[in-house]
């Protein structure tokens, strides 16, 4: 099922298909290791529900909704 | 033999506690990214030779995005190093690889320390060391930095890779069309870096921003500028006929360097346990739970203050004892050597200024640090930020203001410059301007010695600490309300994007971070006290006793602006106190003291309850005690602030408003506390 990355419940895995950043964010990401191929798990949501923890590369990285809309998954 | 060293690696991943093991320097650690903000400098003895180590700014990748970065890749590939070390954190080990990829592609000789190595374990992951270094090519080693009987490992790989010459540089294998483009910006750059001209190609195809660096630092005048600029936009045409943009070409080399990263790591992890630890998930359920999160916070700088007030009250008075019958014997000393005048400057203006700050100012400050401390090495720090980033990018900020304030508490000026860990410009400078809200070292105690006498008394420590908590509530709603106003007005664009990591938790290293934090603070309390308070002291005593016609300089300062300051409950004597302590906020209530007991001297007192009496027959009501503590937390910043605020915005305007803007505040808060108690009372 694609997905979009804040759609992932927590304690769920994913694999990334694509990402509609661009610029330096898209790069950013990428050093992070959040590139197409990749499995993230959202591992906690912050108290006011924005941003959500994600699991890359052996990493907890926090990452806002607006910017995880735009990275499509499957589940 | 001299070498020179450069230390390289993600963010938080422990550079700088290998940096200070092996230096035996203080740089500043703590356990959340982007700490160290600018290159630190050490050197150690290695067997024979001297070893001078580079600590370079945490970085995710040398393609930088961010100052901090910036300053990491100039350090890297403008600077000839013998040798780099590169620090990863094993249990992320793929994603570190990307940046040791790229150091390898800079740099002669590379050492992959693996540090961490602790943690690891207790995650159950277990991986092997020369499996790593036999896919990389470079030596890899395993340590805990942390522990000192793992360096002697660390001390033969650097020695034995110093020992051997220089490998050919690592290029990483880009798709023909690439190649072909980098090679047509290469045979124009000029061949002044120890770093493959292919690299620079690449990243002045990469990146436009890189381009006025690049010529500033190879010494191009405009006309050599001009003849390296038409093959750049050759070369990207080129690519772009073949379809690759520039996020293509982005793209491209990223996924390149990530596949390498993966390939390197076949049959480096033997045994791969969850990564994400339970406890790191338990601590987290509670410290960023939905309902748990704000209260924890709170309740923890609540604790936090309590145990400053509760401990800093005696030492603060044997201090006191101590420094003022020092003051008689210096005294006795001076004044037969001495004309009165002079003796009178350096004991009353100059030694009892020093005195008071050291007193009043250094036992809470060495209390609260090392438990602040504490918490930072816990991994609690990057947790406020996340948790206080959905009201920050409300107001058009980032969450990592919230770093850059807790830095603020203990220094604006540190705060200031900590700013740099934010990436958008737009936002960074939101944190730069807003930071002086937090109550700083020299502003905090004198919050706290205010509400204990004015409000009920040192004896009840626990409603102290309620009221300070008060006022670092209503200091970080001023901060997120003067966020929001700049980002709609001054500072309008749209909120960036956000990453942050968020570390494991650690055990803090409690007797380090004691005896470190402690030492830390006294010596900073000390440094500021002797070079600011004290120099601030003899020119007050100038002021105060430089009479002009029939009263001295400070009551007339005083008298002109007591009708303006009385307008917001405050008076002349307050409102010239603030103005006088532009050089050291500790100073200002040393000169409220003198202008109110109208004496050229700075006056000892030894009980907090003396000060009371005598701010209270200066006629001060509670609602005064309000207005100054909020004035206090929002009024324009130290000079030493304003000038770091200078030199990181590079502008004097945007400094003038750093302070205009808290000034303003300030004295509108307090207006409407007025205008409400007139209403009321």
């Amino acid at each position: 099922m694609v997905i979009s990355l804040d759609e992932l419940p927590v304690g769920t895995q994913a694999r990334v298909l694509s990402l509609e950043h661009t610029g330096p964010i898209r790069r950013r990401l990428a050093d992070l290791g959040l590139i197409s191929g990749a499995v993230v798990q959202c591992v906690g949501v912050s108290p006011m529900g924005d941003p959500h923890a994600y699991l890359i590369c052996g990493a907890v990285i926090a990452l806002r909704l607006c910017d995880c809309k735009k990275i499509l998954v499957l589940r | 033999m001299q070498y020179s060293v450069a230390l390289a690696g993600n963010p938080n991943v422990g550079k700088s506690t290998l940096f200070n093991a092996l230096t035996g320097l203080h740089q500043h650690t703590g356990n959340w990214p982007g700490k160290t903000v600018a290159s630190a400098v050490g050197a150690f003895e290695m067997g024979s030779s001297t070893v001078t180590l580079q600590d370079i700014p945490g970085a995710y990748s040398l393609l930088a995005h961010s100052p901090e970065e910036e300053v990491a890749r100039d350090a890297l590939c403008f600077t000839d190093h013998d040798c780099t070390v590169v620090v990863c954190d094993g249990a992320c080990l793929a994603r570190n690889l990307l940046l040791v990829l790229q150091v390898m592609e800079i740099s002669r000789r590379v050492v992959v320390c693996i540090n961490l190595m602790d943690e690891v374990k207790k995650k159950g992951i277990t991986l092997d060391p020369d499996v790593l270094s036999r896919n990389l090519g470079v030596p890899v080693i395993g340590i805990t930095a942390r522990k000192k009987r793992t360096l002697p490992a660390f001390f033969d790989t650097l020695q034995n890779a110093l020992n051997t010459p220089p490998i050919q540089h690592f290029a990483l294998p880009l798709d023909s069309a690439i190649e072909d483009a980098a090679a047509m910006v290469e045979e124009h750059l000029p061949n002044v870096f120890p770093v493959p001209r292919r690299w620079f190609a690449l990243r002045l195809l990469e990146s436009e921003s890189f381009f006025d660096t690049y010529c500033a630092q190879a010494m191009l005048d405009e006309t050599e500028k001009e003849k390296l600029f038409s093959p750049i936009q050759r070369a990207k045409e080129l690519l772009h006929a073949q379809g690759i943009d520039d996020k293509e070409l982005s793209d491209r080399i990223a996924n390149r360097f990530y596949q390498t990263a993966q390939r390197m790591m076949d049959g480096v992890i033997v045994e791969n346990g969850a990564s994400y630890s339970k406890r790191d998930r338990a601590f987290d359920r509670i410290l960023t739970g939905k309902y748990t999160a704000y209260p924890c916070m709170l309740v923890l700088f609540c604790l936090m203050l309590y145990l400053t007030i509760k401990g800093a009250n005696y030492p603060s008075q044997v201090l006191s004892k101590l420094l003022f019958s020092l003051q008689d014997r210096l005294s006795l000393w001076l004044s037969p050597i001495l004309p009165k005048f002079l003796h009178d400057l350096l004991i009353f203006g100059m030694y009892r200024t020093l005195a008071w700050v050291v007193s009043v100012m250094l036992p809470p400050m060495a209390i609260f640090f090392p438990l602040f401390t504490l918490l930072e090495d816990a991994g609690y720090l990057p947790r406020i930020a996340y948790n206080l980033d959905w009201p920050f990018a409300a107001c058009g900020a980032c969450g990592k203001q919230a770093l850059c304030m807790c830095m603020g508490l203990g220094c604006n000026a540190v705060g200031v410059t900590g700013c740099r860990i934010i990436d958008s410009k737009r936002e960074r400078m939101l944190a730069i301007l807003t930071n002086v809200f937090m109550p700083c070292n020299g502003r905090f105690p004198t919050l706290i010695a205010l509400i204990s006498i004015f409000f009920i008394g040192a004896a009840n420590a626990w409603v102290s600490a309620l009221y300070v908590t008060g006022f670092l509530i209503f200091a970080v709603l001023i901060t997120l309300v003067c966020t929001k106003i700049l980002h709609k007005t001054l500072f309008r664009g749209l909120t960036s994007s956000f990453t942050l990591e968020l570390p494991s938790y650690r055990t803090p290293q409690f007797s380090q971070v004691f005896i470190r934090s402690i030492l830390d603070r006294t010596l900073f309390v000390l440094g500021r006290a002797a070079g600011i308070a004290a120099p601030a002291g003899l020119m007050l005593f100038l002021i105060a006793n430089i009479d002009l016609g029939d009263q001295s300089l400070l009551a007339h300062m005083t008298e002109f602006f007591d009708p303006f300051a009385r307008l917001f409950s405050l008076d002349g004597v307050i409102f010239t106190a603030f103005l006088l302590s532009l050089p050291a906020n500790e100073i200002f209530i040393p000169i409220m003291l003198m202008g109110y007991l109208n004496l050229g001297m700075l006056q000892d007192y030894t009980s907090l309850s003396a000060l009371g009496e005598t701010l209270a027959a200066a006629g001060w009501t509670p609602v005064t005690a309000i207005c100054v503590c909020i004035f206090t937390v929002c009024h324009f910043p130290c000079s030493t602030t304003l000038l770091t605020i200078k030199k990181e915005t590079g502008s004097w305007g945007w400094t003038a408003l750093a302070a205009i803007l808290p000034t303003t505040v300030g004295i509108l808060v307090c207006s409407i506390v007025t205008i409400c108690a007139k209403i009321l009372i």
